[in-house]
């Protein structure tokens, strides 16, 4: 009886209790986002934004020099011990670090994710795609370990060297003025290659996603335009491609500015930032300063994020 | 793979060059661990090694402490993806569908916790918990974790539906299936394989990360923090190696297998672009 009576296009005939609360929440899409981002917003909101407000707060107290204890009284002069030369000299080694890896990730992992989106099968993808997430997956303790094992002076890549008889070469870099040292993992460029190791996996999938983005058509229309294969690829297809560079770098850039345990175990004792950091708040306990210390990367993350943004990197990510 | 032979030229002699180089660069260091770890050299890092036993293995699997770290991690990485898989996707599916005010904070709220260097993220949450009150706990290394993992999986989900097509959804919707039912047999096959990959990728992040950790684990140890303690007394080096070929050969098994379950999928994904 009911059913005669009621409308016809009124849609399906059985609508349960679902598809009465999914009509009602389709009417009220303004609900829907609030119980779609409320859970992330709220854990986001909570566990990291105050964290970084409790850091913030940290950074302007100070620590007594008698007492060692925490003073909790507001003061610039946490941040003023900050701008003595040796602190600024460690800030400067470790953005400039951190830039040098970045680079280096981009010059190895490029071609790599080139060829993964452009040239390799849906086999040989498989197969790039499991030796690209591998490493990510393994202990990144051990695999910095690994390289200690391969860059000490009676290791592999000495070893390598002098087989194909080019030990002087090694032993040629390793007697420049600041980025030598003894041996390759007593030295910059040791260190230099365990980041770009470590983070290189980070740097190939966004780029690797975005060049696979890149739709087959502009390819076709540029080659039908007649642009030789370099041109479309410095005209068509890098541009596309600066923008999963840009996200890789946010990674690349940000994981080595807060590292602390590849400089303690490769190169040599010089501190970056992120040592001064763990060391600070953990055996001499002056949190202040180490919160101090952690602005320094915030401050050069915000500028760096600011300046990927206008490359796109945030649509690649 | 037949679009790209018509697409025109192979790749040249550089590009292959270059692109093998790189896998090797990337995948030759985990062998030396597995040789290291064969080794009967224990005190220096000679190469090639003087000779080979099993010895270590053996020693690795009598120890405890080797286990408990082992269980602990698995926990933490299962509980920290978990919840990074609810978060991440709720704000994905929030940030793809609709446009509001302040979303482009959002956005940047989201990619924090992984823009800013984890030590940050560690040092933050430590003086929180200072000024809370909050002992260390288990739960105090899975919230990190959470934390650092959404955005792992809000980058797959969003990148799958921003690839996926919207007709797909109002089709199912004009065929008369709710909300519920589309986001069943619609949605969520079409972003299965984003989230298997961003699951994985968050169990991975979350499985071997130390910097955070070493913040907010107190006593209690992970794998890799029970590592970093082994590398700090050479002598138990041997026990390193064999630590980490096992953590190898166990996390090959559920990426190789995750790979295999996604294969036709992810391969019918790409082609439709």
């Amino acid at each position: 009886m009911s059913a005669v009576a009621e409308p016809l296009g009124s849609g399906p005939v059985r609508q349960g209790f679902f598809g009465r609360l999914s009509t009602s929440l389709y009417l009220r899409p303004r609900l829907v986002l609030l119980l779609l981002l409320l859970p992330p917003l709220l854990w986001l909101g909570i566990v990291y934004i105050g964290s970084l407000l409790a850091l913030l707060a940290q950074s302007f107290f100070s620590v007594d020099d008698f007492s060692g204890l925490t003073v909790y009284q507001p003061t610039l002069a946490t941040y003023a011990e900050l701008f003595t030369p040796a602190n600024i000299s460690i800030i400067l080694r470790t953005i400039v670090m951190a830039a040098v890896v970045t680079i280096g990730c981009a010059v190895i992992g490029f071609p790599l994710a080139y060829y993964m989106a452009r040239f390799a099968g849906p086999r040989a993808k498989a197969v790039f795609y499991l030796a690209v997430m591998l490493p990510l997956w393994s202990n990144y303790l051990v695999r910095v370990y690994s390289w200690k094992l391969i860059l000490a002076k009676e290791g592999v890549l000495t070893w390598l060297f002098n087989l194909v008889g080019l030990g002087g070469l090694l032993d040629d870099a390793l007697a420049l003025p600041i980025v030598g040292g003894p041996s390759l993992s007593a030295s910059y460029i040791g260190m230099c290659i365990v980041f770009i190791y470590i983070w290189l996996p980070y740097m190939i999938l966004p780029v690797e996603a975005a060049l696979e983005r890149v739709p087959r058509s502009f390819i076709e229309a540029s080659a039908d335009l007649g642009a030789r294969p370099r041109a479309t690829f410095r005209n068509v297809i890098l541009p596309l491609a600066i923008p999963g560079v840009a996200a890789g770098s946010i990674f690349t850039f940000s994981l080595t500015l807060g590292d602390y345990i590849i400089p303690n175990l490769i190169g040599n004792s010089r501190p970056f930032v992120g040592m001064v950091v763990y060391s600070y708040q953990g055996t001499a306990g002056n949190i202040p300063l180490a919160a101090a210390f952690t602005m320094v990367p915030i401050l050069v993350m915000a500028l760096y994020l600011a300046g990927a943004k206008r490359l796109g990197a945030f649509d690649a990510l | 793979m037949r679009s790209s032979m018509r697409s025109g030229t192979g790749a040249g002699w550089g590009l292959r060059t270059a692109a093998t180089g790189g896998l090797l660069f990337l995948n030759l260091p985990l062998a030396f661990i597995l040789l290291y770890a064969l080794t009967t050299d224990d005190r220096s890092f000679n190469f090639p090694p003087p000779g080979l036993t099993l010895k270590w293995f053996a020693v690795a699997w009598g120890r405890d402490d080797i286990w408990q770290a082992l269980a602990l991690s698995v926990e933490v990485a299962l509980m920290g993806m978990g919840l990074a898989l609810i978060l991440g996707t709720l704000a994905a599916l929030a940030m793809y569908r609709f446009r509001f005010f302040g979303k482009e904070s959002v956005t940047l709220m989201i990619l924090l916790p992984i823009a800013l260097p984890g030590i940050v993220t560690g040092i933050s949450l430590r003086s929180a918990f200072a000024l809370g009150g909050i002992p260390f706990s288990y739960w105090t290394i899975v919230l990190g974790h959470a934390t650092f993992c959404i955005v792992v999986v809000y980058n797959n989900v969003i990148a799958r539906l921003r690839r996926s097509s919207p007709t797909l959804i109002e089709a199912s919707m004009d065929l008369g299936a709710n909300s519920f039912q589309t986001f069943r047999h619609v949605v969520l096959p079409n972003v299965a394989t984003a989230l298997l990959a961003g699951g994985m990728l968050a169990f991975a992040l979350s499985f071997d990360e130390v910097i955070v950790t070493t913040f907010t684990a107190g006593q209690q140890e992970t794998l890799p923090i029970w590592m970093l303690s082994q590398l700090l007394r050479p002598r138990e080096r041997p026990l390193t190696n064999v630590a980490a070929v096992f953590v190898i050969a166990v996390t090959l098994i559920p990426i190789l297998g995750a790979y295999y379950l996604t294969r036709d999928t992810h391969d019918a994904a790409g082609s439709g672009k």
